[in-house]
């Protein structure tokens, strides 16, 4: 496929592998921030073919695995009304709550539907004009503009059974964050293009400075990762920390001015829980005062006194900060695996346990007995 | 069939095409049914074994097994909820047929006769009904297949998707054939029939409203023909038993599904080549899209083959020149290692496990 085979090409990559294996001259660890590049990392086999001295840490930038918990609870409060549909990005509904998930809420009556854009869950609110429609708003700067955009859209049709349960998150806190723990050593980070494709890049500069760490702007298929790792790599060996772009076919410095826009007119940024890692300051967005008859916690009040419980099993806190690795977790494959997850990071596909189950378990084998039994039935069963 | 009369359908009898749609009488068993069956049933399927209209049918064991042949029988049965009904390259009635009909060949067996239940929602359009029931006749006669008996109920409105239908199929395994899932030995070499994804893209395309410069459609296709063509060559001559070990359609779970259970199944690796992996252009683009995993993704008219190396170009070259192995292609092998695992080389040359899909597949949030 055009713009795509181009990044997946076997010779460039053998190229860039070779000129990263002459770059470096002792380990360096670097951190991927996007679950997505977690994912291609691993779908590709792109981490056992990366030299050894380069040790790749999965980072927080899952949005599925960091929604907190309490968000997840409250959405499925919610969805559980009959007076509410409940709309959402797929794979948010089989994250875990305290007791159950959205499927489970589903199968039980309630009306819980995937969308693939919030724009959708405005058409089912046209369309429901007796019900309030919830959209889960989830995710990093990514997909904060498309959804500061549906609440925009909902107060200029005057759509009052529209709402937003917000869960809104940052990559700059989250490295803050990162680089603030005693406990987390990486050298460099790869960042996440498609939020710096909306954010630019230009506020990674002050943490490239005040941390001394490169920083570079990384795509995700296997020859971008390649490339933002050799340029990491490069400012490692020569001991620089500035910001690098190795995605500019997408990226700029400044980012996606009108995208900014909408997401400052609709959110503000707030203090917010992420799921595992805990309350990080002003590192999420939520909706601004004026919007706040589409927020659906303010519209169903009740909600708001959600309390939660984690598995005590669940490392995937420690995962999401990159200070242990899914192998290194006692119920990885065991108790907790995609088919039954103790933890979002098992859930997501992009979510750093679930692609190692997925792709990597021949490299990490759990014992044989927990290897999946068949294919479950769920719901491909309506494509016959 | 045998409900007991409801004497309120009874009472008002009335002429089929005066009614638009199913309405609960349809099902009760009484002259709406019999009405029902008489003039949009028995005429599309018409056939000796359908026109004894018995509570069962009687099949003359002669028609479907010679004894001293040591032919086997083969039964299988399969239901069909699809939405939307109608869909581009297909609809529930072709599933309805070539499912089953399929499920028969993957074990070598001649499909002969097929049973099919409807269970019908009030409500649902006449002609809706007809143009599925149009399509199962024309689909048993490209398959080779009689329905040899059947049944209709009727659901109330809500409580049901339009039309649910199951059938079930009745088949003769011609002697010496043995092919199942257990069968796969290190060596063997493993081929598919052709592009992947195509069916699951095509109905995800109607429902999700995404549309592409060229329509995906669906690749519904009975594939007794294929098997046969396969079965006769892998023979190498003569009536030597042939070769090929396992057969599968990669349904539903994909390609991934099918690899993993046979790898299961037969207690062996299977290692494949991701690039080898025919997959149309527009597939790949709505997964990319959709964040989903052609590997992963349903078809309706293709199948997994493993087989001994010795003969694989040769079946390969047979499957070429067949309608509906145009697109096969070798992208694998069996090996001794990592029993019960697949992997696959990735197409930048790394490895990655292949394993089954957790559940229904979901599409990433970015």
């Amino acid at each position: 496929m055009k713009y795509l085979d181009e990044y997946r090409d076997a010779d460039l990559t053998r190229k860039l592998l070779a000129d990263i294996q002459k770059t470096i001259s002792r380990p360096w660890t670097l951190m991927e921030v996007c679950g997505g590049q977690t994912h291609s990392i691993i779908r590709s086999g792109l981490d056992q073919m990366l030299p050894p001295e380069i040790e790749l840490v999965h980072g927080p930038g899952c949005p599925v695995c960091v929604t907190p918990l309490e968000q997840v609870d409250k959405a499925i409060a919610l969805a559980s009304r009959s007076d509410v549909i409940f709309t959402s990005y797929g794979d948010m509904l089989r994250v875990p709550g305290s007791t159950r998930d959205l499927f489970a809420v589903k199968a039980a009556g309630g009306d819980v539907r995937i969308v693939y854009s919030p724009l959708d869950a405005l058409k089912i609110a046209r369309d429901n004009p007796g019900r309030t429609v919830v959209f889960f708003a989830i995710g990093f700067e990514t997909t904060a503009p498309a959804n500061a955009m549906a609440v925009l859209q909902a107060k200029a049709l005057g759509l009052s059974n529209f709402a937003a349960l917000v869960s809104h998150v940052t990559v700059p806190a989250a490295i803050t964050a990162l680089m603030d723990s005693p406990d987390v050593q990486v050298d460099g980070f790869l960042a996440a293009g498609h939020v710096c494709t909306v954010m630019g890049f230009w506020e990674y500069e002050p943490l490239a400075e005040k941390y001394k760490i490169p920083i570079v702007v990384t795509g995700f298929e296997p020859v971008d990762l390649l490339h933002g790792i050799l340029k990491c790599v490069r400012q490692l060996e020569a001991g620089t920390h500035t910001v690098g772009n190795a995605y500019e076919r997408s990226v700029s410095r400044a980012g996606n001015k009108p995208a900014q826009a909408v997401i400052r007119k609709v959110f503000e940024l707030t203090d917010r829980a992420w799921r595992g890692i805990g309350v990080l300051p002003m590192s999420g967005y939520r909706l601004r005062p004026e919007f706040a008859a589409f927020d659906a916690e303010l519209r169903f009040p009740e909600v708001q006194a959600i309390e939660t419980k984690e598995s005590p099993l669940c490392i995937s806190g420690l995962v999401l900060q990159g200070r242990k690795k899914p192998g290194d977790c006692p119920a990885f494959g065991r108790e907790c695996t995609p088919q039954a997850p103790l933890g979002a990071t098992m859930v997501s596909s992009e979510g750093a346990c679930a692609a190692y189950y997925r792709y990597g378990r021949y490299s990490f084998p759990p014992p044989g007995e927990s290897l999946p039994k068949g294919v479950e039935g769920g719901g491909r069963g309506d494509v016959r | 069939m045998t409900d007991k009369p409801n004497l309120l359908g009874w009472t008002c009898p009335r002429p089929l095409q005066n009614y638009p749609t199913i309405v609960m009488g349809h099902g009760a068993g009484g002259r709406m049914m019999a009405d029902l069956i008489e003039h949009l049933f028995a005429p599309a399927f018409s056939n000796d074994l359908l026109a004894q209209m018995g509570d069962s049918t009687v099949i003359e064991q002669s028609s479907i097994s010679n004894q001293k042949s040591k032919n086997r029988l083969a039964f299988t049965t399969d239901s069909f909820v699809v939405s939307p009904l109608f869909f581009p390259g297909g609809n529930i009635g072709e599933l309805a047929v070539y499912g089953s009909v399929n499920d028969l060949a993957m074990r070598g067996a001649k499909p002969l006769y097929l049973s099919a239940g409807f269970i019908l929602e009030e409500g649902l359009p006449m002609e809706t009904l007809g143009n599925i029931v149009t399509a199962m006749a024309k689909a048993c006669e490209k398959a080779g297949v009689n329905i040899a008996t059947g049944d209709t109920k009727v659901v109330q409105k809500g409580h049901g998707d339009g039309i649910y239908i199951n059938t079930s199929g009745l088949g003769v395994i011609p002697a010496k054939v043995d092919i199942g899932p257990a069968n796969a030995k290190p060596g063997d070499v493993v081929l598919v029939s052709g592009t992947m994804g195509d069916h699951g893209i095509a109905i995800m395309s109607v429902r999700e409203g995404l549309t592409f410069e060229t329509q995906i459609l669906s690749d519904t296709a009975p594939l007794y023909g294929l098997v046969e063509a396969m079965i006769e060559t892998s023979r190498g001559g003569g009536r030597r038993p042939p070769a090929i070990h396992c057969l599968r359609d990669a349904t539903r779970g994909g390609l991934a599904a099918v690899l993993n259970e046979l790898s299961i199944a037969s207690k062996v690796g299977i290692e494949f080549d991701e690039r080898k992996v025919p997959i149309r252009p527009e597939v790949n683009a709505a997964c990319e899209m959709l964040g989903l995993d052609p590997l992963y993704i349903a078809n309706e008219g293709k199948l997994v083959a493993i087989l001994p190396e010795a003969v694989a170009e040769k079946v390969l070259s047979v499957m070429h020149a067949h309608e509906y192995g145009r697109d096969a292609a070798i992208i694998g092998r069996v090996v001794s290692q990592h029993p019960s695992i697949v992997t696959a080389k990735t197409a930048i040359g790394g490895m990655r496990v292949v394993d089954v899909p957790a559940g229904e597949l979901l599409p990433r949030i970015c």
